[in-house]
């Protein structure tokens, strides 16, 4: 069963295109990455996918529901928490909590138990009469989180959570997004830190709103036509300069510290036999810098 | 009804936290009432006058004693010639001259017509023609005062007046501005909070980015507007409250009519001037948006409503400009509860203005507000 399903979705600002003829497919219980740099139309999906922006061409689904037609059904499935904090500043940690509660049609006792729970979940027990105006970043993200969870939604739509957040506060949220998980919530993320994409169980990859690559983590590397392998160098410019004028074949290259990494076809390795290279396992970074590459490529503006 | 519930309590807590736009919202009317009923007064009285007496005989100073008298005229300044007299109005110093012919008492005395020439700076119009209707009268009770003297000193007994005019102002006797101005300043009191916070409610979110996080709850478009009017109702009734009580203690307002079908009209036109402001509230972007688009009913509100210039001297088009306004029923409604003491069957036609205005003004609003971002 499919929790999001969407076939060319596509959404233009006038003459710019910021979503492309998107094909998704996410798996109900997984969790999403969706990755890409900024303006790559990531929120522009999560926006379409919750009922905020209507789309220009294509369809989806949520949870079964058409993002057309029955966008006021989709949102008592769905939890949202935007880019930008987007919770009341005068009101206090409790009373967003409480006034969610409302919103989200929670019976009294239930609403009471559910604040409680979310109060401690995102730890802000000690912070509850706090004015959200007070809190700082992590805090503020946690009480966003702990609003778009209330009402136990079947999927939960995070777009850029971890953004501005202290490392203790991220860890603390990816927490949260496990256990959700595993309770069976669908939850699809966007992000910029590659080590959080790790986690996540299938990732896709937007680029000026194409979606250039969409599997498992695992899959993303092995994908890679080649190996990459790691070269040590005092001077990795000078190094990079050497290979250029050498004319090695790479299908890439760059700087990473004190060294060279370079991604090249098995059947060239022997090329690199005079240098004591390592071979190392591709990180996502350079997968996603790999196929950001490949579209240029191919598809030159 | 638990969401609308959620609604107005936050909106109760943010109003209560925003202390310095309740203090405002409540003195403000009682800042305004004072300000205008005191200052605006459209029965122009002490006009500053020139005099260019060049007769001053018996009869001229009894002449300028009727302009004195009348409390219209304040001779401030005597002129020895007629350029002086040009220039003391020029200058502003005096609104009125009043210039007698050396001949006048000789005039008199010998029946024939005196020609007194009366200067009115018409460059104010309201202070003008109040001017010029009171010298006409002046003139003819003096004239007729001479003619009857010199009838009885014919011999002839006192004539009979061939017409005799009583006028009774009904409903303010004694003509007091304050009385037409209160009901008015408490219905454009109204009219300014009201539209104005309300067409700030919705922009107000969209702008500070909760609207975002409003729209993807279940949260339907109708409680929204609900959740917006209902809390601003109780400040309509506070600040008619203090206006009202401000009119009765200081201006002397006198309450002829129902005080409860008052306050249950008055509920009526603070949800007619809420609805506008929320239809304002949803069809623009921006607060500047909002405020712009208030300060373009307000105008309208005050001068085509009959607050201020009675609405039957309006040519027809601006007439029925002032019939798309809710103030001018209120204003309607105020005037025949507060002075006249009319009951409700006097006013169906207003309550139904109001109610159509209602619920046109929600039913668009409803229909215009999309739960999206764009």
């Amino acid at each position: 069963m499919l929790a999001v399903e969407t076939s060319d979705l596509t959404r233009k600002f006038g003459e710019f295109t910021a979503v492309n003829k998107l094909n998704l497919a996410i798996r109900r219980g997984s969790i999403y990455g969706f990755l890409g740099p900024n303006g790559s139309g990531k929120s522009t999906t999560i926006r379409m996918l919750c009922g905020l922006l209507k789309p220009t061409a294509g369809t989806g689904t949520v949870m079964g529901l058409d993002i057309g037609q029955d966008s006021e059904q989709i949102k008592s499935q769905i939890g949202y928490m935007s880019q930008k904090f987007s919770l009341y500043d005068d009101l206090t940690v409790s009373e967003n909590l409480a006034f969610y509660a409302g919103m989200y049609d929670l019976p009294a006792d239930a609403a009471r138990r559910k604040i409680q729970e979310m109060l401690e979940l995102a730890h802000l027990a000690d912070s509850k009469n706090e004015l959200a105006a007070n809190l700082s970043g992590g805090y503020k993200q946690r009480l966003a989180l702990g609003c778009a969870i209330l009402h136990k939604p079947p999927i939960l739509f995070l777009d850029e959570p971890t953004g501005g957040v202290d490392p203790k506060s991220r860890r603390m949220f990816w927490d949260i997004i496990y256990a959700l998980a595993d309770a069976g919530s669908t939850v699809m993320v966007t992000t910029h830190f590659m080590d959080e994409a790790e986690h996540c169980d299938a990732i896709g990859f937007i680029y000026e709103g194409n979606l250039i690559a969409d599997d498992s983590p695992h899959k993303l590397k092995m994908s890679l036509p080649g190996i990459f392998i790691t070269i040590p160098a005092d001077n990795p410019m000078e190094l990079m300069q050497q290979l250029a004028e050498e004319r090695l074949p790479a299908l890439d290259i760059y700087p990473h510290g004190a060294s060279v990494r370079i991604l090249t076809e098995e059947k060239t390795l022997g090329y690199y036999r005079r240098f004591a290279y390592q071979i190392t396992s591709p990180s996502l970074e350079d997968v996603f810098v790999y196929y950001v590459k490949n579209r240029r490529q191919e598809a030159p503006r | 009804m638990r969401r609308l519930r959620a609604l107005l309590l936050k909106e109760f807590i943010q109003m209560k936290r925003d202390r310095l736009t309740f203090a405002m919202m409540v003195g403000l009317p009682i800042i305004q009432l004072l300000v205008f009923g005191f200052a605006i007064n459209t029965d122009v009285k002490h006009l500053s006058t020139v005099v260019f007496d060049q007769s001053l005989q018996q009869e001229s100073r009894d002449l300028l004693g009727a302009f004195t008298a009348s409390e219209y005229f304040d001779i401030k300044y005597t002129a020895r010639s007629y350029q002086e007299v040009a220039d003391i109005i020029e200058q502003g110093k005096a609104k009125v001259g009043i210039i007698i012919p050396p001949d006048f008492s000789d005039s008199i005395k010998h029946s024939r017509s005196a020609a007194v020439q009366v200067i009115v700076d018409a460059s104010d119009s309201m202070a003008a023609s109040s001017a010029i209707s009171t010298a006409q009268l002046i003139g003819q009770l003096k004239s007729e005062e001479i003619l009857v003297k010199k009838l009885q000193a014919a011999g002839a007994q006192k004539p009979a007046r061939p017409y005799d005019i009583r006028i009774r102002p009904w409903y303010n006797p004694d003509l007091v501005s304050a009385f037409y101005m209160v009901p008015g300043i408490l219905g454009i009191i109204l009219t300014m909070t009201m539209v104005m916070i309300t067409s700030m409610a919705i922009v107000r979110e969209r702008e500070r980015g909760t609207l975002e996080q409003l729209i993807v709850t279940p949260l339907k478009s109708y409680e929204l507007m609900l959740g917006k009017i209902i809390p601003y109702i109780f400040v309509g009734y506070i600040q008619a409250t203090l206006a009202l009580a401000v009119g009765i203690v200081v201006f002397d307002l006198p309450m002829q009519g129902s005080l409860a079908l008052l306050y249950g009209l008055t509920t009526l036109f603070i949800v007619a001037s809420l609805a506008l402001g929320i239809l304002i509230s949803t069809v623009t972007r921006t607060q500047m948006q909002a405020m712009q688009l208030s300060f373009f009913i307000f105008l309208p509100s005050i001068l085509l409503s009959g607050f201020m210039f009675p609405r039957e001297a309006m040519p027809d088009f601006f007439r029925m400009i002032g019939y798309l306004l809710p103030l001018t029923y209120y204003l309607e409604i105020m005037r025949g509860i507060v002075l006249k003491g009319v009951g409700v069957s006097f006013l169906w036609t207003q309550i139904l203005a109001l109610c159509v205005f209602i619920t046109v003004m929600l039913t668009v609003s409803i229909l215009k507000f999309q739960k999206r971002l764009v």
